[in-house]
């Protein structure tokens, strides 16, 4: 189409505002960019090459795969277990806060009861409590249920598990409970005559529908829970049988004041995992971060 | 229907359980605590009334987290807003890249609080110096984070980094939401690109400007992760006549009072941040009602 205009066409003010606009987006982009690329060129540093000259690029790119094993092979820091464990973590409290919430709202959504309504709006309104207000007192709290009951809660899996799925659920149900109000009824009544108990009903008929809103819920808790970095520190405690990645990151730091060689490689494999999952699940989790924010 | 009552409470127990065990009753405690002389080790807890929260409001250190909380939240809402509302205008564009920008600048919000501290502890603290050394320049010589006086603003401008690509999605969707031809009809009457801006596009996203604002507020008031591993509280200064951490926010400095084992005093401060959250919310949802009856 454009090479049939006049030449005199491609300097016009409108092309050169638009030039103007793609060299302003793509500074931009890189001033966006310019940390991920200072972390990746310093992981291939020796500390005294990082010291020496920051900005220069590495001498021996061989050195990032040698940081990489040091931090895996470290003996006072469990990268590989504190990997593991946040994806057990991550793993578990997603599928609990799925399921249940899901469950959850679709009862608080088909029963129009005072009771309904209540839960509802206590569940939306607990958003509003910051984290500092609990911590303490659910840590002493988990502490003496713990005792009473003869069941470890503070330090293993199944008990931080348990508190993402308390602090997990509220936004949860809030998200399901917006998107089962427009479901059809008539759907569920159909099965309900042809003789489908409503526990059925549900896992049959109402879950296999809340796929897309599915994918909300695990991206908007996935980022918080894999990140997150309080809630672990008291559950777990900072050098706990169980860790966490961030938790790990901190004590890195922790150990190894100012060798930011060493910092630098563990921050880049903590953050190599979410980036590969985003370059793929991409166009779900801009969906799924707007669907959450908007609501 | 007696079977449908039974499911009912099945389907919602998992939920409510751990809502209760998690969010209410730590919450009650919490706000118990606060006026007691809990100190987190002894197990007796005397109850003391008001009295912590009377000391709160004379003690320099709390007085000068609250102002610095206050004077961050509202220097990030003009960073994130205005950088993310830019953004979003680029990637909206003509660009045939813009698909790619998007996503670029969305990368920054999927790396932890903690994970990006240690990242831009470094950039400023090494990066930058080594830069402001190579070419000489006096400003950048001194890291921005041992300034008492910059470091707020240092702060704001990593959030910023971290937030704007979020933020600018809630704004594409916005501006994606006004038909074109509104734009494209202006445009043929000879409104230049700033005017169709300031008197189409910015007056028809109110909706998306409360949404993000309110957002930015109540997570710049929560601040916490980026806090700790960027400045870890500092520099030091002086308030009042007592010694402070320049750059040690609300949620910090909770933090760092109960680790000192001033548990209650530590929830008693949560309990103000509380209070300025539900006020900003109510604050919210006066807004947003006001807005529903204007349309």
């Amino acid at each position: 189409m454009d090479e049939n205009k006049p030449k005199a066409k491609a300097f016009s003010p409108k092309r050169m505002g638009r030039l103007l606009l793609e060299i302003v987006t793509i500074l931009l982009f890189l001033l966006f960019m310019f940390p991920f690329g200072m972390v990746v060129l310093n992981s291939a540093k020796t500390s005294r090459e990082i010291i020496f000259n920051a900005i220069a690029l590495p001498s021996d790119w061989g050195q990032l795969f040698t940081n990489i094993s040091l931090i895996f092979n470290n003996p006072t820091v469990d990268y590989l277990g504190a990997f593991l464990d946040s994806a057990l973590i991550s793993f578990f409290s997603l599928i609990v806060i799925c399921l249940f919430s899901s469950m959850c709202a679709w009862v608080l959504v088909r029963n129009n009861t005072t009771w309904s309504k209540v839960l509802f709006m206590a569940f939306v309104s607990a958003m509003v409590i910051p984290f500092q207000v609990l911590m303490y007192p659910l840590v002493r709290w988990m502490w003496v249920v713990g005792e009473a009951l003869h069941v470890r809660l503070l330090g293993t899996i199944p008990g931080i598990v348990f508190a993402y799925l308390g602090f997990g659920s509220p936004l949860s149900i809030f998200v399901f409970h917006g998107f089962i109000k427009n479901i059809p009824y008539e759907l569920e009544e159909a099965a309900t005559i042809d003789g489908c108990s409503r526990g059925r009903t549900f896992f049959e008929i109402v879950f296999p529908l809340l796929q897309p809103i599915i994918v909300t819920v695990l991206i908007l808790n996935g980022i918080w829970i894999w990140n997150d970095y309080l809630l672990p520190l008291l559950v777990l405690g900072s050098n706990g049988i169980v860790q966490t990645i961030p938790i790990a990151v901190t004590a890195f730091a922790g150990a190894y004041l100012k060798q930011w060689d060493l910092i630098l490689t563990s921050t880049l494999i903590a953050m190599l995992p979410v980036i590969i999952l985003y370059l793929f699940l991409q166009r779900y989790i801009i969906k799924g971060m707007l669907e959450g924010s908007i609501k | 229907m007696k079977q449908s009552r039974a499911v009912n409470i099945l389907f919602v127990a998992p939920c409510v359980f751990a809502f209760i065990m998690v969010i209410i009753i730590p919450f009650f405690f919490g706000i118990y605590f606060s006026m007691t002389d809990w100190n987190g080790v002894s197990n007796s807890v005397h109850f003391v009334g008001f009295k912590n929260f009377k000391n709160l409001f004379s003690s320099p250190d709390f007085l000068y987290s609250f102002l610095i909380t206050v004077a961050y939240s509202l220097i990030n809402i003009v960073f994130v807003n205005v950088v993310s509302f830019i953004l979003a205008l680029l990637v909206t564009g003509k660009s045939r890249l813009r698909n790619f920008y998007r996503a670029g600048f969305f990368v920054p919000y999927l790396i932890g609080g903690i994970v990006l501290g240690y990242i831009w502890q470094f950039i400023l603290n090494s990066i930058l110096v080594a830069i402001g050394k190579s070419l000489s320049f006096e400003i950048l010589q001194t890291s921005f984070l041992s300034r008492p006086n910059t470091v707020i603003w240092t702060m704001a401008a990593v959030n910023t980094w971290q937030y704007a690509g979020y933020i600018m999605l809630i704004y594409v969707a916005s501006i994606q939401s006004i038909p074109s031809s509104l734009m494209e009809a202006a445009d043929v009457d000879g409104a230049n690109y700033f005017t169709r801006v300031f008197r189409i596009l910015i007056p028809m996203m109110a909706n998306a400007f409360t949404i993000s604002l309110f957002l930015t507020l109540t997570t710049s008031f929560k601040q916490f992760d980026m806090n700790l591993t960027l400045t870890n509280g500092g520099p030091a200064t002086r308030f009042l006549d007592s010694p402070v951490k320049a750059s040690q926010l609300l949620a910090m400095n909770i933090f760092n009072t109960a680790t000192a084992n001033r548990m209650a005093e530590a929830q008693a401060k949560a309990v103000v941040l509380f209070v300025v959250l539900v006020i900003i919310s109510l604050f919210q949802v006066s807004v947003n009602k006001k807005k529903e009856v204007e349309m």
